[in-house]
């Protein structure tokens, strides 16, 4: 076996009606066999219903060097969240 | 009890407990974390179908006879699987030929079960064949794979289904106990679908770019007890348990 098989994210929607959400990673020589080997590795137990699989490498990530600049700013605006309303009690569910 | 439908239950059950012990000796070995829990769960899925039929067996028997009992508690001669799924794991593609083999001519099997008028055996069946769908589909692929893949694989995977092959023939062969449950409607006359399953076993070969070999002799045995040199050595690893600590309980 070549080492070198690609990673490949799995994303499982664990019932209808809720998203496909991340579950693990694995290695895979192509998409068919990743949908294998996804359905063997994380749902053996019932979890899912419906499998997603992308190559990592595919994935673009935020760097978490640039944390500072990406996120910090959003920290101290609270004001950004809204929270400084009176809601009449009409509103309901806000 | 009812003698042929006792022999004829053993020889489905006996084909899923066989094959599933040899993968399941593939558990912490497999050529890679993601294929070793596949064939694992593959195995997992006949040790639970083989378990069904050997409760319908044991309920039969009566005298207070156990799944444990029929399935662990016979002496090499009494089981009566095929040779083909006693065979080792020689290596991967061993493994995969002798998978594929098994899983086209499983489901061919398993969906004239379905119409058996034993409603047992008919809905261990139909709870089967979606397992034994997903088998075929992982097998296939892999023959393919291989086939298609680098000159070792696909030598590899040549070399693995003509050595098996001589073990295909047994597939279709019947018991005395096959044909009179054939007569009573419970049986499957598996006779019937040796065109089905030659087809079928041909046309994922080409598309795996691998020949279908030739040869015309073929082995046969195992549904008499009549077994190669393997199985006694796959069943004393099965039986370790129930031999060294009769009666045992988890």
């Amino acid at each position: 076996m070549k080492k070198n098989w690609p990673l490949w994210e799995v994303f499982v929607r664990s019932k209808n009606g809720l998203e496909h959400r991340h579950f693990g990673s694995l290695h895979a020589a192509d998409a068919e066999m990743a949908l294998e080997n996804a359905r063997d590795v994380y749902t053996r137990r019932n979890e899912g219903v419906s499998i997603w699989v992308v190559e990592s490498k595919d994935i673009t990530a935020s760097n978490p060097e640039n944390n500072g600049e990406f996120f910090e700013p959003a920290q101290d605006k609270v004001y950004r969240h809204p929270t400084f309303y009176d809601l009449p009690d009409e509103v309901k569910h806000m | 009890m009812k003698e042929n439908l006792y022999k004829y239950i053993l020889g489905i059950a006996d084909n899923s407990l066989i094959l599933g012990q040899r993968l399941g000796e593939l558990c912490g070995h497999g050529p890679s974390l993601e294929i070793d829990i596949a064939c694992t769960n593959i195995s997992l899925d006949l040790f639970g179908q083989s378990r069904s039929y050997y409760q319908y067996a044991a309920k039969l028997k009566g005298n207070e006879t156990t799944e444990d009992d029929v399935a662990l508690l016979r002496t090499e001669r009494e089981y009566v699987n095929l040779l083909l799924v006693e065979q080792p794991n020689r290596n991967f593609a061993h493994t995969m030929a002798r998978q594929f083999l098994f899983d086209v001519y499983h489901i061919l099997l398993l969906q004239e079960l379905e119409k058996s008028h034993d409603l047992t055996l008919a809905a261990i069946a139909k709870k089967s064949i979606k397992e034994v769908s997903y088998h075929l589909r992982f097998s296939s692929d892999w023959v393919k794979r291989l086939g298609n893949g680098t000159d070792v694989s696909h030598d590899k995977m040549q070399n693995a289904i003509d050595a098996l092959w001589t073990y295909t023939d047994e597939l279709f062969h019947q018991t005395d106990a096959d044909k009179a449950m054939i007569a009573e409607g419970v049986g499957v006359d598996i006779t019937k679908f040796k065109d089905s399953y030659e087809q079928k076993v041909a046309e994922i070969l080409t598309e795996a770019t691998l020949k279908v070999p030739e040869n015309k002799w073929f082995q046969k045995g195992g549904k008499q007890g009549i077994h190669t040199e393997h199985l006694g050595y796959l069943l004393s690893d099965l039986q370790y348990m129930q031999r060294t600590y009769p009666n045992m309980e988890w």
